[in-house]
């Protein structure tokens, strides 16, 4: 089966500073691949180089198609949705208003209130605090609403960054649930980086540790979890 | 009591104008936090060009709607041509061409049109309104008009996927460009919407004025006080601010400082909000912690 995303010596880099030292992975369609590494580690950048939101050196090969030359809002039609880092929240929108942009990209307007509806199923709260300025939402509550956001898109594949920063244990259970249930349910496949990782690993089917922008591990969840570095590293136990 | 009540009520006619092109100022300093110094004289030369249009023989309200469309394109042409290579270059660099646009507007205009003053008609019948000589029939056509216009850019902005796309792209680029929004287009078409509402206060003002090539100067200016009145980056206040300025300068040009230190109640107004309240009376105070 040939991969649904593909990675190959990718380099980025903001300015001069160069956080990316040729990065390379893969991921399968219909999977969850994690991404680990420590703080620095370029997690947050290979998102980000992927959506060309920095420049970039390399190949990304999505759907076998190269899309390392495309502007970002062009590779968020081919359905590819980022719930970026720090939530990227329309504060002065309505929570209402920030799921209907989800669907901007999509290809006519067909399905988008079926889709609003389920959101507000997979969270009632978002239900509740529809009409709500956005900005006034818990930080759960945000995470949530940029979650749903990216869903809107109906994408292929979901870039998550630290989807359990800064959120309460309870909702982290509650939210990385609702993953896997997408995951399973609508074929979303996700690739999810994260501090986490304990949950991370839990999630996910596939992992690549990632140092100092470049992979130097990887394998299923399992095996990662297995392995002795990862585990006095990066699970703590 | 009834010449201060027709002092108010033409007022709030010029108010409106002021009102319109305030709007069309924060429109473009919410996308992009600068001031667009050329808004008056794009308004201007949309003027011109309905002037055209009608001396040619087309009658006043196809002129009307062409000129709209043609402010529009002029606005978008402006802002993939001028403005988007300056897109990253610091804020004096914006603005000095900003300024550039004002002066070649002017010159051209006057150019092709030469410094005379002339005439622009109004739409609407002469005589009074309702037996009464507080208004007349084009003051009360002009707050009609600017009203219509407030009407649909809310419905615009506040019901549609394009006004959303414009508002979220205004708010947020990184996020707009990830939910797909080509938020470049957004501000052209910022512009060119800035530039129609723009067209639209330059015609309901050149009848009151006369159509020369400095005729928006002055409104510019009082544009200017109704927009950091109502807080620069609030479309309401700035729309309150119009109003208010208008009436303001009204009342004290006739009962108190007389017509000639008119244009210094804007000024005062512009010194005055900036010393006092720089966030304007509907603004956002915004903190910085550093």
């Amino acid at each position: 089966m040939a991969a649904l995303l593909e990675v190959s010596n990718l380099h980025a880099a903001y300015g001069l500073t160069r956080v990316l030292h040729g990065i390379s992975f893969a991921m399968q369609e219909g999977t969850i691949t994690t991404l680990l590494g420590a703080n620095g580690a370029g997690k947050t950048t290979t998102l980000r180089a992927l959506c060309q939101m920095v420049k970039t050196e390399g190949e990304v090969r999505f759907a076998g198609a190269r899309i390392d030359r495309r502007a970002t809002e062009d590779i968020v039609r081919l359905g590819i949705a980022h719930v970026p880092d720090g939530r990227g929240t329309f504060v002065n929108l309505t929570t209402e208003e920030n799921l209907r942009l989800g669907a901007y990209a999509r290809k006519g307007r067909a399905g988008v209130d079926d889709d609003l509806e389920r959101m507000y199923d997979y969270f009632p709260r978002l239900k509740e605090r529809r009409a709500q300025q956005a900005g006034t939402l818990s930080g759960g509550e945000q995470q949530m609403l940029a979650v749903s956001r990216a869903l809107m898109l109906r994408p292929t594949l979901m870039l998550l960054d630290e989807p359990s920063f800064g959120l309460a244990p309870l909702i982290v259970k509650e939210l990385f649930g609702i993953l896997r249930t997408v995951n399973a349910k609508e074929k979303v496949s996700m690739l999810v980086v994260e501090q986490n990782a304990a949950m991370a690993l839990e999630l996910a089917d596939h992992a690549y540790l990632i140092e100092t922008g470049r992979v130097v591990l990887s394998g299923t969840a399992d095996d990662i979890r297995r392995n002795d570095n990862v585990r006095r590293s990066y699970l703590g136990y | 009591m009834e010449a201060l009540l027709h002092q108010v009520l033409a007022g709030l006619a010029t108010g409106g104008i002021y009102a319109s092109l305030a709007l069309a100022l924060v429109m473009i300093y919410q996308a992009t936090h600068l001031v667009n110094f050329a808004q008056g004289e794009l308004a201007m030369f949309a003027t011109y060009f309905a002037w055209t249009l009608i001396n040619a023989g087309v009658p006043y309200w196809p002129a009307f709607f062409a000129t709209v469309a043609f402010a529009f394109v002029l606005g978008v042409v402006i802002e993939r041509v001028v403005i988007r290579p300056v897109e990253n270059a610091p804020v004096l660099a914006v603005v000095v061409v900003f300024i550039a646009l004002l002066v070649i507007l002017n010159s051209v205009a006057g150019w092709i049109y030469s410094y005379t003053i002339k005439t622009f008609p109004s739409p609407f019948p002469t005589g009074g309104v309702f037996g009464t000589k507080l208004l007349s029939p084009h003051e009360l056509g002009a707050i009609g008009v600017t009203l219509v216009v407030l009407v649909l850019l809310y419905l615009f902005f506040r019901f549609t996927p394009l006004g959303l796309a414009m508002r979220a792209a205004a708010q947020n680029p990184d996020s707009a460009r990830l939910v797909g929004i080509r938020v470049g287009w957004m501000l052209a078409l910022g512009w060119g919407l800035a530039a129609a509402i723009g067209a639209v206060a330059g015609m309901m003002v050149a009848p009151i004025v006369f159509l020369d090539p400095n005729m928006m100067g002055g409104i510019l200016l009082y544009a200017f006080a109704a927009a950091l009145v109502g807080g620069v980056d609030n479309p309401w206040g700035a729309v309150l601010g119009g109003f208010m300025v208008g009436v303001l300068e009204n009342v004290l040009g006739a009962f108190v400082i007389g017509n000639e230190l008119k244009l210094a109640v804007a000024l005062t107004l512009i010194i005055g909000v900036l010393v006092v309240k720089p966030s304007g009376f509907f603004g956002k105070v915004f903190v910085t912690r550093v």
